[in-house]
């Protein structure tokens, strides 16, 4: 428990820590559809993480529906940012995300069984947590393009109705 | 003698008119979309046979689940119905994203 409030902690200072290096200068367009772009891959492999190593019905298709929605809005992205002609760029924040979760999938990958499904539960709810408040506070008021702003509402919505749905598995695991 | 069969005649039509005219209306299909993970409208009145078809704008799956109860799932871009069976108010919601919620008002013919 220790241990992983710790890393959900850490996780959140990085992002905190990256956003106010930028904190001057608010994410450009390009940035900001690299953050969301990578913040739905890093939860396809941790999905797909738990879809090796889980047993439990409940977490398989769990992490089944966050690969088919994070893919599928992740592919509406790609044809957004393609049809406005940007090309997402790399960032401190996409950087932050990408470290806290290759560290997390580490630190899950020496769990098995009921352990590894609770770890990989709580941090989901954890994970959608922080996306969410980054794109509420963050991402969506510094959104210029009206139809990047609109797919990152959407995103936010799902995001959390995906928090909550990880919320209702991690119930059922105790 | 000649004329009562007539007039028998003349009353059951009315008593058919009437009774056409008293019978519940035909049951319909209402339509609920589903557009950016929100269902629209979110709250139906329908009567016990009418037929819910949901309409998935989105590019997710979706379901309207009603907890220990029925469940229509909603493919991406698809539609999915149901006829109602019971009166009552039902709340139900998506499995699949708990924060859309919708629900039906549902009256006896």
């Amino acid at each position: 428990m220790f241990i992983r409030s710790t890393t959900a902690l850490a996780a959140l200072f990085l992002l905190s820590a990256a956003t106010l290096a930028q904190a001057s200068d608010k994410p450009s367009d390009p940035q900001i559809a690299h953050i969301a772009y990578t913040a739905g891959v890093l939860d396809v492999e941790a999905a797909m993480q738990a879809l090796k190593k889980s047993k439990n019905k409940e977490i398989l298709d769990f992490a089944k529906d966050m690969v088919r929605d994070h893919e599928a809005v992740n592919k509406q992205a790609l044809d957004l940012v393609k049809k406005l002609n940007v090309t997402p760029e790399d960032n401190a924040t996409s950087k932050a995300l990408t470290k806290a979760a290759d560290e997390e999938r580490a630190k899950l990958a020496k769990l098995g069984g009921a352990a590894f499904d609770k770890a990989y539960v709580d941090n989901e709810v954890a994970y959608h947590k922080q996306v969410n408040g980054a794109l509420e506070t963050l991402l969506i008021p510094s959104a210029e393009n009206a139809e990047l702003k609109s797919l990152l509402e959407t995103g936010l919505k799902l995001f959390q109705g995906h928090e909550q749905h990880a919320e209702h598995v991690a119930g059922m695991l105790k | 003698m000649r004329t009562a069969p007539t007039v028998s005649k003349r009353h059951l039509w009315l008593a058919m008119a009437l009774t056409i005219a008293a019978a519940p209306a035909k049951a319909e299909t209402i339509e609920v979309t589903i557009e950016k993970l929100v269902f629209s409208p979110a709250t139906v009145e329908a009567k016990v046979g009418d037929t819910i078809e949901w309409v998935n704008k989105d590019v997710f799956a979706h379901t309207a689940t009603v907890k220990g109860g029925w469940e229509v799932t909603i493919p991406p871009k698809k539609a999915a119905s149901l006829t109602l069976k019971t009166a009552g108010s039902i709340d139900y919601f998506c499995r699949f994203h708990p924060n859309m919620k919708g629900r039906l008002t549902v009256t006896s013919p």
